[in-house]
């Protein structure tokens, strides 16, 4: 870690980014829904528009398509936007241009023209705010060629993904948590880049690989001490890029344990974690000693009730037990 | 006439039969089969973009939709580029890898075109945006159809355009037809001009078929935005003289039964290339000779366009994942 490095929450990281990006390069600014306002996006956007005034720093009416579209006009023509979605469930409005237009652009093109955005959405579970106010729609974006989805799980990895993002030349899709947002951790007052693409081993172990991503690896980082009681030797892999998946870092890790547990914040059906499990089996499915295992959402619109939300959002308990299910215990 | 110099309006002209020309090449090879993938057909629809075009510098920014041949080649868009792309040649403006509906020239400002309906507008808001973050005096044209009115990115657009004050045209072209729709049957309003005013943008309502009109109505309205007093509305009303995709022109009682051969004749009296030439030989600019000269020449440089694109490749197949991430 860097001498120069102080703790700072998940939130301010990714402030910080965005403050230093605005400073190097004029091309970057920021756009979207309430973004000055700590009420939409918590205090990631502080300080910026004092500073860079409502030219690069600018708050708009609920308008998800047209703003989305604008942020992506933008970038074809020469700037680096970040367009920012409160929550991600109202990015569905904009699925026209991150998808048919961003995703397609450069390769429609034939590479004379690219589009390098970075797409905000925060994901806002929990508190009983119900199906539409809580969805984790990452799958649904790595499904599309031509987008890169990334989810930092760290105050280090927000503030270095999210530099990557707007120095990409692409469509970026860069996901968070609200859950992660007072988690603190070191970070270096410099910028500096994550690579896109590249996984992270966030502990190492040898009876069972559990990969996960965003808030899942805290979830997992706990199960993972609670299986240490038990004598068991759990290695966590954090993704950090949901798409491109660090394959090499998975199959290392997956060759050496032989038993793999992929956790996911999303739903089960063509998710994250089916991805993970079919890559697996596809490459190197003579080094698995048992079947992989899901733990993910079930295929259920998120619940209001806090009773059915402790049932429907998987914890480090869950984890456990399944970690416990491919030993089989 | 005696506001125009001759030379401007030959070049006006001209800029309307290299389109005429351009699309009317493509009849035969679609009807044999040798162009395969959709091509909207802008015939009819000529003097929409020339006249707006013209009204533009090379710098100023354009964006189309999935009938954009026509804004291409006005906007100074090279012909063979053109050709090989509708051909899914290598050497298209694409790379083949667009065809008829995505055509593309950055380095003369036309920026993209694409065939999800109302789908550039508001990439076109966002080119306009960023010209005023940076500052500059450029104009951003958003090309759009009536059946383009019925989605409601065009209101989110209009609103925040306006909101901001940016530089852009929204330009439709109303062909009174949403495909197979007729704009009776979309909307209950016809003159699609009003729905600029609650957002308090100036709107006009110019025939389309008339080039010079459109180039008036266009240079004002650049000349607002340049001011800061954007954006500005104007519907163009016109007719596409071909049906929506290919060249059938879906007469009633043909299998797409759709447009009485009555109206058909009505519109071919107003084609806006027919009555250009009307004016242009009445106040000497040009002659009925003159005018086949320009028509040889244009019909020989697309014909050199379709030589050029006959013995231009394919792109190989050891090249389908490229291009889908700039490296």
């Amino acid at each position: 870690m860097s001498l120069k490095s102080r703790k700072l929450p998940y939130s301010l990281a990714i402030n910080e980014a965005i403050h230093q990006m605005m400073e190097m390069d004029k091309a970057v600014f920021l756009i979207g829904q309430g973004v000055k306002s700590p009420w939409y996006v918590g205090n990631t956007a502080r300080g910026l528009m004092e500073k860079y005034g409502p030219q690069r720093v600018i708050d708009t009416p609920v308008s998800e398509n047209a703003i989305t579209g604008a942020a992506v006009g933008a970038a074809i023509v020469g700037m680096r936007p970040i367009v920012v979605h409160p929550r991600m469930d109202f990015m569905l409005y904009a699925l026209d241009p991150i998808i048919n237009e961003a995703a397609n652009w450069h390769y429609m093109f034939g590479g004379k023209s690219s589009v390098p955005v970075v797409i905000w959405g925060i994901i806002n579970r929990g508190g009983e705010q119900a199906a539409q106010h809580s969805q984790a729609l990452h799958a649904l974006f790595s499904h599309i060629p031509g987008l890169k989805v990334v989810m930092p799980s760290t105050p280090y990895d927000a503030k270095g993904l999210m530099i990557s993002a707007i120095q990409d030349n692409n469509p970026v899709v860069y996901i968070d948590d609200r859950w992660l947002y007072t988690l603190e951790g070191e970070v270096p007052r410099e910028a500096y880049s994550v690579p896109i693409g590249k996984g992270a081993i966030r502990r190492e172990g040898r009876d069972v690989t559990l990969v996960a991503a965003s808030y899942m690896v805290i979830e997992s980082l706990k199960a993972s001490e609670e299986l240490k009681n038990d004598g068991v030797d759990v290695e966590v892999i954090d993704l950090r890029s949901v798409k491109p998946l660090d394959e090499t870092l998975l199959f290392e890790s997956v060759k050496k344990t032989g038993r793999l547990v992929v956790v996911d914040g999303g739903w089960k059906t063509c998710g994250i974690a089916a991805e993970v499990s079919a890559r697996v089996s596809e490459n190197i499915f003579e080094y698995l000693k048992a079947p992989v295992y899901r733990v993910t959402l079930p295929d259920v619109p998120a619940p209001a009730s806090c009773v059915l939300e402790k049932e429907y959002y998987p914890d480090s308990k869950t984890i456990v037990n399944a970690v416990k299910g491919v030993l089989g215990g | 006439m005696g506001k125009y110099s001759k030379e401007f309006l030959k070049r006006l002209y001209k800029s309307m039969v290299r389109i005429r020309v351009c699309e009317e090449s493509f009849v035969e090879p679609i009807l044999r089969g040798e162009v395969q993938c959709p091509v909207h057909l802008y015939s009819g629809q000529e003097a929409i973009a020339a006249g707006v075009c013209s009204a533009l510098t090379e710098q100023d920014y354009i964006f189309g939709s999935h009938r954009s041949h026509g804004h291409y080649l006005a906007k100074g868009g090279g012909m063979r580029e053109l050709v090989a792309e509708i051909y899914c040649k290598e050497a298209g403006c694409s790379r083949g890898r667009g065809g008829s509906m995505h055509i593309i020239a950055p380095e003369i400002g036309m920026v993209g075109s694409a065939p999800i309906v109302a789908g550039t507008i508001p990439l076109a808001l966002g080119a306009a945006l960023a010209s005023r973050i940076r500052e500059e005096k450029r104009v951003t044209v958003s090309f759009f159809g009536d059946g383009a009115t019925g989605e409601g990115v065009l209101y989110e657009s209009l609103n925040f355009a306006a909101l901001k004050k940016l530089p852009i045209i929204f330009a439709c072209e109303n062909n009174f037809y949403s495909t197979h729709m007729p704009i009776r049957e979309c909307r209950p309003e016809n003159n699609i001009s009003k729905i600029a005013k609650p957002f308090c943008i100036q709107g006009y309502r110019v025939d389309g078929n008339d080039v010079l009109k459109v180039y008036e109505t266009s240079k004002k309205g650049v000349e607002m935005c340049r001011r800061g007093r954007g954006p500005v509305f104007i519907e163009l009303m016109t007719y596409r003289l071909r049906g929506h995709v290919g060249p059938d022109d879906n007469i009633q009682g043909s299998h797409t039964d759709i447009r009485s051969r009555k109206e058909i004749e009505r519109w071919k009296k107003k084609d806006p290339l027919g009555r250009f030439e009307k004016y242009l030989i009445k106040n000497g600019v040009l002659t009925g000779k003159s005018i086949d000269t320009i028509k040889k020449e244009i019909e020989s440089e697309v014909k050199d366009a379709h030589d050029f694109t006959r013995n231009s490749r394919y792109p190989g197949k050891e090249e389908l994942t490229r291009y889908v991430f700039k490296e």
